[in-house]
């Protein structure tokens, strides 16, 4: 798609002449907060190296729990602590990703900021039910 | 923007279908497409949360669906994802730092973390099922 004739989803009318080139590409894709997006998908993805291998590990080792078992486990505060620091970085892992993918291959601008609010709201709220959860467990 | 460039259309990016797929477009694309399946077990991994937190009837039933073959096919699925999308994801950030940009090189972390991240799947597989038996 040309830039020239791409729509303004701001309905900013200030003719190219006038502003700078940071006012033209603000608000247009990543201007602003592209490098923070960046950074914290490498951080939660570091983040998540450890996080999901004691996840998976801790989860083989319950494979034939109880279910009053796998309670008590998540209720140790070290457990639930851990479970919630897993479910934070997951989902701004998640929603960065999603949000990325959803750049590349959504092209209507409208649609875009539909879809891409869509990603992230899903995923606040599974990120919120989950910690909700956990902490349903662990105060009991 | 000079008239020239308005009136031609501007190159786009990588028109997929016409390119032979190699191990590095195949590995990229198995990024994507495992980080949007763990997504959707993501799903899962609350449901479980929240049916541990339910009690021991709302988790019993999750606990039956996962236990069928259906269950079974779709954690296998979502272990071997979890491992490809991490040994590719330790590439990425080996990537991010400038290290492994040459191509043999390229192609040698490719296949390992194909061969990694299968050998891994398989030895919890194992692993769980000896534990469970």
């Amino acid at each position: 798609m040309s830039q020239s004739n791409r729509r303004d989803p701001l309905n900013r009318n200030v003719p190219d002449g006038h502003a700078t080139a940071l006012r033209r590409a603000m608000g247009l894709g990543s201007a602003g907060t592209g490098a923070s997006h960046w950074w914290l998908q490498r951080a939660t993805a570091v983040a998540l190296v450890p996080l999901s291998v004691w996840f998976l590990a801790t989860l083989l080792a319950h494979a034939s729990s109880s279910h009053a078992v796998l309670t008590t486990w998540l209720a140790r505060p070290l457990t639930a602590v851990i479970m919630i620091a897993l479910l934070v970085a997951l989902f701004h892992h998640l929603r960065l990703g999603l949000q990325a993918i959803a750049e590349d291959y959504v092209h209507a601008d409208r649609i875009k900021f539909a879809v891409v609010g869509a990603i992230h709201g899903i995923c606040y709220v599974l990120m919120l039910a989950g910690i909700f959860a956990i902490l349903v467990i662990a105060l009991r | 923007m000079s008239e020239r460039s308005r009136s031609r259309p501007r190159p786009r990016s990588p028109d997929v279908q016409i390119y032979r797929p190699q191990l590095t477009s195949v590995l990229s694309i198995t990024h994507r497409a495992t980080g949007v399946w763990l997504g959707l077990g993501s799903i899962l991994l609350v449901a479980w949360l929240i049916a541990v937190a339910s009690g021991g009837d709302a988790y019993a039933t999750l606990d039956r669906f996962l236990g069928s073959w259906i269950g079974a096919i779709l954690l296998f699925s979502w272990t071997f994802s979890l491992f490809y999308h991490l040994c590719n994801g330790i590439r990425h950030l080996a990537w991010d730092l400038d290290y492994g940009f040459e191509l043999p090189t390229i192609y040698l972390t490719g296949w390992l973390v194909v061969a990694v991240s299968v050998i891994l799947t398989l030895l919890t597989w194992a692993t769980a099922l000896a534990l469970k038996a």
